[in-house]
């Protein structure tokens, strides 16, 4: 992990990994962070991890969680043991986009295995690998409250749900024609039943 | 058909916006309450209700409000719990979805209630995309002037937030969604002190399921004694219903507390029976954590009386012989389903969700995914059975939070009533998946 170091030490750090917000996300950094009241902006750290995880490559480096340490002030420890217990940040590099694939109760009575099966073969990668062109990483996930319309996968901030074979072949289709990583924070979601 | 009082709407087109919510009767109880009413008597007209609870403790709501601690000069805030993520709930996801503004309606009129100058949406945050259409419903009202300075005109100004979370199911339990939303570890806290007296940054603070807080609305509206009059005894008014697992017609239903769990799961108006003409083997009626029930026990009590849907009536029997309404999480499962392998799923859930602060939950849970993972690989031994019913007993009312207990009731009540599938596979020492996934199957054909 980063090192124990905090302050302008650490920014230092930060400035030198030349690790650095877009103009736009750090205007909505600075007005998430006035979603609190004086004092307590370490509140904006899960908000803010989302951010920068879109930002920088789709997961959170030892250098980007110092930078967040940075802008909002606190140690970088504060950072890491916020990204380490949180199942939506990733600490490795990942594909451009994360297919979730919910299989908990009832995605798995209605076939979550199958689906899970399909993408690795259909990929040609294991839960948990990446594919070797960097386009996609099969995770398997836990309840994603798509239960009605099960089997559901997510990717960045879009939900497909009551997935056939057929429907993944598209929407893997599509997501290698658009070429994009996929952020939860994403504005054009789709969701598709 | 029943009486709907939450989404009644959601088939309206447009009801996303603010000027058809509005056109159809929206932010009326703003209104009422803001400009009619004092702060008490809100409150009075919730706890007349005899509302409860609906993220699944049924704690009744009116009392929890009047539990908080208003010291002069101290702020004090409402926070929504919309981290929706009990196995089989998504009933929160439908409201916020659909009719995002019926939420905000009710995070003003219950903060008024409360004198809170500020209240959060918790959201989890695989719902992100729900978090933008929640975030667009707060511009709107704030544009007219439904939030901010003065609101409607009236000495009441209020803000409301919307953060998202990254993803852990821990942070559904109250103190551990505070801790979260102060930017750290869901951990759970240690109570008392409760949030009503010490909650976001040490600040008195009422946390309530997204479904209660909507609920006020139609309560200020029609008033606490008419709504009381919907329902059963204490399990008034209605509930939005989460159904999936083998049924006809799975989705969001908002039934009149009180209907038998039979007309629930067969009737046409609801789930329309099992699917494929199968028949039902057994059901979770309150989310993941809730005892399993076979369909003979959750169609009927164990005194043969008809089970209903209400807090009172699913419970009936204790956990020998009921269950509980929890959060409205209804999965039903037809003859086909392995309960030894949905069971399986469950405890992975529960293994991959604890917060690891309480070792009997930290290890049990682990212990019992690897137990269970044994039968699922067909090399478990018939001592397994009483292993896994051994570790469940022990993590029961020894955590910090109600995970423990959310992990090992599954268990308990999976081997109560199923004894028989776990020995089978132990005997045979094979694991045969007879569930069916026949729409699957016929894509592959």
């Amino acid at each position: 992990m980063g090192a124990q170091v905090h302050g302008t030490q650490n920014f230092d750090k930060a400035k030198r990994s030349g690790i650095k917000f877009s103009e736009e996300a750090m205007n909505t950094v600075q007005k998430i962070m006035t979603n609190y009241p004086e004092g307590k902006s370490k509140s904006a750290l899960l908000p803010v991890l989302h951010i920068a995880q879109a930002e920088f490559g789709g997961w959170l480096s030892a250098e980007t969680m110092d930078y967040v340490a940075s802008v909002l002030k606190i140690k970088p420890i504060e950072v890491f043991e916020v990204a380490s217990f949180y199942t939506m940040y990733n600490l490795k590099p990942v594909g451009k986009c994360v297919l979730e694939v919910c299989q908990t109760s009832s995605c798995w009575l209605n076939g979550a295995e199958d689906i899970v099966k399909y993408i690795e073969k259909k990929l040609n990668i294991k839960v948990g690998e990446t594919t070797k062109d960097g386009m996609f990483t099969l995770k398997t996930a836990e309840c994603l409250g798509s239960c009605g319309t099960a089997p559901m996968l997510q990717c960045g901030a879009s939900y497909h749900e009551k997935l056939t074979y057929e429907k993944v072949d598209k929407l893997l289709e599509d997501y290698k024609t658009a070429g994009k990583q996929r952020n939860y924070t994403d504005l054009d979601y789709k969701n598709t039943l | 058909m029943g009486r709907k009082l939450l989404i009644h709407n959601d088939k309206v087109p447009g009801i996303n916006t603010l000027e058809v919510y509005r056109a159809h009767g929206g932010y009326a109880s703003v209104e009422k309450a803001l400009k009619t009413m004092t702060p008490d008597q809100v409150t009075d007209e919730v706890k007349k209700s005899g509302l409860r609870g609906r993220g699944g403790a049924g704690f009744p709501t009116g009392l929890k409000w009047s539990f908080l601690a208003k010291p002069e000069g101290v702020p004090r805030y409402l926070v929504c719990n919309a981290d929706e993520s009990e196995p089989g709930t998504f009933k929160d996801r439908y409201l916020m979805e659909k009719i995002p503004h019926a939420l905000i309606e009710g995070m003003i009129t219950a903060s008024y209630a409360l004198g809170a100058k500020r209240s959060y949406i918790y959201i989890r945050g695989e719902y992100f995309y729900v978090a933008r259409i929640l975030e667009t419903a707060i511009a709107e009202a704030y544009a007219a002037g439904l939030l901010g300075q003065n609101i409607l005109g009236t000495n009441f100004s209020h803000d409301c937030f919307v953060q998202v979370g990254g993803g852990a199911y821990i942070c559904g339990e109250e103190t551990a969604l505070l801790e979260s939303l102060e930017g750290k570890r869901g951990n759970p806290r240690i109570k008392p002190p409760f949030p009503a007296v010490a909650g976001l940054w040490g600040c008195p603070t009422v946390v309530n399921n997204v479904e209660t807080i909507a609920a006020v609305c139609p309560i200020v509206n029609m008033g606490g004694e008419e709504y009381a009059k919907i329902g059963v005894g204490k399990s008034t008014g209605t509930k939005l219903i989460s159904a999936s697992g083998h049924l006809n017609k799975p989705g969001v239903y908002e039934i009149e507390l009180g209907i038998t769990v039979e007309e629930f799961i067969y009737s046409e108006e609801y789930c329309g029976g099992i699917r494929n003409g199968k028949k039902l083997k057994a059901v979770v009626a309150g989310g993941s954590s809730v005892p399993i029930l076979p369909t003979e026990l959750i169609l009927k009590t164990a005194k043969g009386e008809p089970r209903l849907m209400t807090y009172e009536s699913l419970s009936d029997g204790g956990f020998q012989t009921g269950t509980m309404l929890g959060s409205g999480g209804f999965i039903a499962m037809d003859e086909d389903t392995s309960i030894v392998k949905n069971l399986f799923t469950f405890a992975r859930f529960y293994h991959h969700e604890s917060c690891g602060q309480c070792s009997p939950c930290r290890e049990g849970t682990g212990w019992m995914e690897k137990i269970l993972k044994k039968f699922i690989n067909g090399t478990a031994n018939e001592s397994d059975v009483d292993l896994l019913w051994d570790i469940q007993s022990k993590i029961e009312g020894k955590t910090i939070c109600p995970l423990g207990e959310a992990a090992a009731w599954p268990v308990a009540a999976a081997i109560r009533h199923f004894k028989h599938e776990f020995i089978e596979i132990a005997k045979s020492k094979k694991f045969v998946d007879i569930s069916h996934y026949d729409r699957l199957n016929k894509v592959i054909a």
